[in-house]
C-alpha cells in the first residue's frame, strides 16, 4: 500500500480506486459503494449513475487523458488523482498545472503511482496537495526533507503565482 | 557579467545539500539505480566507459577568472588535471569519483558555479554567441535575456521530466554564431519598428535525425519570451512521444504535427498566459542588463605603434592576430580566441595549468572575464591592441596560441570511443591524425577557412552535420569506419552536409581529407573559400577524386568473390 501524505502528515486513506478486472468494461463494471476514485472512462460511461448513488466522487486521470475534456465536470469531484506510471513521465505536472491554473479546480489533487521523495517539491509547486508515496519509501523523511529542498523559486507556478522578479523589493 | 545575489547563491547551496542527500540515500539503498539516474543526470553526472563523467555548467559561455581558477583546482584535485570544453559551453571532467561529486559541487558553489540541468530530460544550459556584447555586428546583447531564461528554467517544476533533453540557443547578431537553426528552441533577437524581440524557431536538432528548425513566430516582443516558451514546453511535455527515446525530441513532434498545427497549439496555449505574471518587466530587464554593461574601456584614438611594428616584423604574431583575434566594437580593442586546438591534443581539452594561465591573462588584459565558444575555444573578449603581443607570448608558451581558428585543424570533435559508451568509433585519434597531416602552417593558411567536425556516432555531439567536412563514426561488422559529408554549414544559411559515399577506415581518413582539399585547391577561384567552391562545383568532383581507383559497392563485392 502506498502511504498517503497530506497536510504534512501521514494520513489515513478513505478512498479506493476502481480498477477494471479482465473482461470488465466501463459500461458493465459494478460500481462499489464508499469513497471511490473512478477511471475517466467509467466516469464518462456512467456519470449519471455515479452522481445519483455517490456523494463523494473521485476521478483518476492517466497521463494522456486530456484535462480539457473534463473541465466542465470538475464541480463533481472531491479528489482528482493524477497517475504517474513512471516518475520520469512528467505529463502529470502539466495536467495538474492546467487543473489548478486554468480550470481553477479547488478540491484535493492527488499524485498517485510512482510517487517518490525527490519529485514532491515539483508536485507541490504545480498544485498537488496529497501524495500517495510509493510503498517502501520513508514517508517521515519525505515529509521532513522532500517538500522544500530550495528556499526560493524563480518561476511562477500554482503555489506561487508571482515569479521571483515580481517579488523583489529592490 | 551577471553577479549572483543572495537568492541565486542560496539556491545553488540548497542544490549541493539536496544532491549530497540523494547520493547518501542511493548508497544506503534507499534510492534504486533507476530512481537515482535522472537525479544524477540533472546534476551533470553520467556513468561512462571508464568512470563517471561530470559536466559543469558555464551558462551562456561566460566565466570569470576566479571561476576558471576553481575549475582548474577541481580538475587537479578530483580528476587528472584537465577538463574538456564541449560544444555547449560546458566543462566536462572525465574521471571524477561519483562519491566526490557532492564535495566538488560544494567547491564550485563557492564561486557560483554548478552543474544544474547540464544533462537529463530537462531544459539544458542555454548557449549563445561567444562574442556577445563585443561583436561589431550585434543588434542586441543576448546575455541579459539568456540569464533571465536561465533563472526561469532552473528547477522549473512543470518541465523537470520532459520526454527528452531540451536545448536553447540565442543569437543577437546579423550573422548567427549560435547554431540557432539546430536547437530545440532557437531565438534570434532583432528590432522591428523600434521594438526589440525574437524570431522563435522550434524543432531543430542534430543527432540521429538531423532537422533544421522552423519558425513558429516571426516576431515576439521580448517581454513575452518566458510565457511563450512555457507554452511551447507545455505542448511538448504533454504531446511529445515518450514511447521511444529516439523519437522523443520536440523536432519529431513538430514534424509529426506539421509546423502549422504545432504553431496553432502553441498560440492557443499562449493566449491564456499572454500578459500574465511571467511577462518580463522592464525593471527586471534593467536589473539583469546592468550586469552586462560595458567594462571600463579606454578611449583609444590611434593604433598602437608597438603593435603596428610587430605586425610587420613578426610573421608568426601577424598570423596569430589574423586568425585568432576578431574585430571589436570599441576602437583599439580586439577579441582574442585562445585555441584549444593545438595539434596532437584532443580538441577542447585544457589542463589545470593552462586554465590558470588563462585566468591570469583575463585578469591582466581582459577585465577578469572570459568566454567559452561552441567551437570549444576560450575567448578573452576585451584586449587592447597594445597588449596583444604580451597575450600572444604568454598564450604561446602555454600552448594556447596555435593560429588555426577557422582553419582545417581547428576541429570540433566529440569525446568518441576513447571515453563514450555510445560511440561507434573513436574520434580524437582521427582529429589528431588529420592535424598531423596538415601540420604545415603555410599550407593551412593557404587552404583558408574551413570547418571540419567529427562525431563518434550519430548522436552528433561533434556537430558533424554542419561541418563543411563532416566525419561520422559508424560501425561496420564491429569495425570502426568513418562516413564523410560535405557542404554542411552553420550560420544564417545553416544546412546539413551530403554524404559522399561509402565509409572509410581510420587509416584512410587523412588521405581522404587531403584529396578533398586538393580538389578544392585545384578548382578554387581567387577569394573563394572551400565552401564557396563546393557550392559552385558540387559534390561530384570530390567524390570522383576520393573514390578514384577505389573499388567499392558492387565492384568490391565482386573483388571479394574473386578472391
Ligand atoms: C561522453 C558523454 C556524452 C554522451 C553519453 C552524450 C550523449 C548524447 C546523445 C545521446 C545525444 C543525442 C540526443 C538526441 O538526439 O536526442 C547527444 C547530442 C549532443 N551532444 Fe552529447 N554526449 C556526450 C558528450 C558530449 C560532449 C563532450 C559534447 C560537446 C563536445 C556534447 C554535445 C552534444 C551536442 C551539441 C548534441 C547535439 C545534438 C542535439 O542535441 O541535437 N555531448 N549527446
Ligand atoms: S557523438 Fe556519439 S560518440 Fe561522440 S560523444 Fe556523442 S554520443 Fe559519444
Amino acid at each position: 500500500m502506498a502511504q498517503l501524505i497530506k497536510q504534512g502528515n501521514v494520513a489515513n486513506d478513505t478512498w479506493t480506486t476502481l480498477t477494471l478486472a479482465e473482461g470488465e468494461t466501463p459500461e458493465s463494471v459494478a460500481l462499489p459503494a464508499g469513497d471511490v476514485i473512478f477511471p475517466l472512462a467509467v466516469w464518462r460511461a456512467r456519470q449519471n449513475e455515479i452522481v445519483s448513488c455517490h456523494k463523494r466522487i473521485g476521478l483518476l486521470l492517466q497521463p494522456d487523458d486530456k484535462v480539457e475534456e473534463i473541465a466542465a465536470d470538475l464541480q463533481y469531484f472531491i479528489v482528482v488523482a493524477v497517475h504517474f506510471p513512471k516518475f520520469v513521465d512528467g505529463r502529470g505536472y502539466s495536467t495538474a498545472a492546467l487543473l489548478r491554473q486554468r480550470y481553477h479546480y479547488q478540491g484535493e489533487l492527488r499524485a498517485v503511482g510512482d510517487v517518490l521523495h525527490d519529485q514532491l517539491f515539483f508536485m507541490k509547486r504545480v498544485g498537488f496537495d496529497s501524495y500517495a508515496l510509493k510503498d517502501g519509501k520513508d514517508a517521515i523523511y519525505a515529509i521532513g526533507k522532500g517538500f522544500a529542498p530550495f528556499s526560493e523559486t524563480y518561476q511562477a507556478s500554482t503555489d506561487q503565482p508571482e515569479p521571483h522578479f515580481r517579488r523583489r523589493t529592490a | 557579467m551577471y553577479k549572483y545575489d543572495a537568492i541565486d547563491r542560496q539556491l545553488i547551496l540548497d542544490r549541493v545539500e539536496q544532491f549530497r542527500d540523494q547520493v547518501r540515500r542511493w548508497q544506503a539503498g534507499e534510492l534504486t539505480d533507476d530512481e537515482f539516474r535522472p537525479l544524477r543526470l540533472q546534476n551533470g553526472l553520467y556513468i561512462q566507459r571508464h568512470a563517471p563523467m561530470f559536466r559543469i555548467a558555464v551558462p551562456y559561455g561566460m566565466l570569470n577568472s576566479a571561476q576558471l581558477r576553481k575549475l582548474a583546482h577541481v580538475a587537479r584535485q578530483y580528476d587528472r588535471g584537465y577538463g574538456h570544453f564541449t560544444t555547449r559551453h560546458n566543462l566536462q571532467l572525465n574521471w571524477p569519483k561519483l562519491t566526490d561529486v557532492p564535495d566538488i559541487l560544494a567547491e564550485l558553489a563557492e564561486v557560483d558555479l554548478h552543474a544544474i540541468q547540464t544533462s537529463g530530460n530537462c531544459i539544458r544550459n542555454i548557449t549563445t554567441d561567444q562574442f556577445a556584447g563585443v561583436a561589431a555586428d550585434e543588434i542586441i546583447d543576448p546575455r541579459p535575456l539568456a540569464e533571465i531564461l536561465r533563472q526561469w528554467s532552473t528547477f522549473h517544476p512543470e518541465f523537470a521530466f520532459l520526454p527528452r533533453k531540451f536545448k536553447f540557443a540565442i543569437s543577437g547578431t546579423d550573422e548567427d554564431r549560435a547554431v540557432t537553426w539546430f536547437h530545440d528552441i532557437g531565438l534570434h533577437l532583432k528590432v522591428v519598428d523600434g521594438v526589440a524581440g525574437f524570431t522563435v524557431i522550434v524543432g531543430g536538432g542534430l543527432g540521429r535525425t538531423p532537422i533544421r528548425g522552423q519558425v513558429v513566430r516571426e516576431f515576439l516582443p521580448w517581454q513575452h519570451i518566458l510565457s511563450y516558451c512555457e507554452a511551447i514546453l507545455r505542448v511538448y511535455n504533454r504531446f511529445g512521444r515518450r514511447d521511444n527515446a529516439y523519437k522523443a525530441r520536440i523536432k519529431i513532434l513538430v514534424q509529426a504535427l506539421g509546423v502549422e498545427e504545432f504553431t496553432k497549439l502553441v498560440e492557443a496555449e499562449w493566449a491564456h498566459a499572454k500578459d500574465g505574471p511571467a511577462t518580463i518587466t522592464q525593471a527586471e530587464y534593467n536589473r539583469v542588463a546592468a550586469h552586462f554593461g560595458a567594462p571600463a574601456y579606454e578611449t583609444i584614438t590611434t593604433v598602437d605603434a608597438g603593435y603596428q611594428a610587430k605586425i610587420v616584423d613578426d610573421k608568426a604574431f601577424a598570423r596569430w592576430v589574423e586568425r585568432n583575434t576578431q574585430p571589436h566594437k570599441v576602437p583599439g580593442y580586439r577579441a582574442v580566441t585562445l585555441s584549444l586546438k593545438k595539434h596532437g591534443v584532443a580538441p577542447g581539452d585544457i589542463t589545470s595549468d593552462q586554465m590558470e594561465v588563462v585566468a591570469d591573462l583575463a585578469d591582466r588584459y581582459s577585465f577578469g572575464e572570459l568566454r567559452i565558444s561552441h567551437e570549444q575555444n576560450v575567448i578573452l573578449a576585451d584586449v587592447k591592441l597594445a597588449d596583444l603581443a604580451d597575450v600572444w607570448r604568454v598564450a604561446k608558451a602555454a600552448g594556447l596560441a596555435t593560429p588555426n581558428i577557422g582553419l582545417l585543424t581547428s576541429i570540433i570533435c566529440c569525446p568518441g570511443g576513447d571515453f563514450c559508451d555510445l560511440a561507434n568509433a573513436k574520434s580524437i585519434p582521427i582529429a589528431t591524425a588529420i592535424q598531423q597531416r596538415f601540420d604545415d602552417l603555410d599550407y593551412l593558411f593557404d587552404i583558408g577557412e574551413i570547418d571540419l567536425n567529427i562525431s563518434g556516432c550519430m548522436n552528433a555531439c561533434g556537430h558533424h552535420h554542419v561541418g563543411h567536412i563532416g566525419v561520422l563514426g559508424v560501425d561496420k561488422n564491429n569495425d570502426e569506419f568513418y562516413q564523410v559529408t560535405l557542404g554542411g554549414r552553420q550560420g544564417n544559411d545553416a544546412k546539413l552536409g551530403k554524404v559522399i559515399g561509402p565509409s572509410f577506415s581510420a587509416g584512410e581518413m587523412p588521405d581522404v581529407v587531403d584529396k578533398i582539399i586538393k580538389v578544392y585547391l585545384e578548382n578554387r577561384h581567387p577569394d573563394e573559400r572551400f565552401i564557396d567552391t563546393f557550392d559552385r562545383i558540387g559534390i561530384d568532383p570530390f567524390k570522383n577524386r576520393v573514390y578514384e581507383g577505389r573499388a567499392h559497392g558492387k565492384a568490391k563485392a565482386a573483388e571479394k568473390e574473386a578472391a
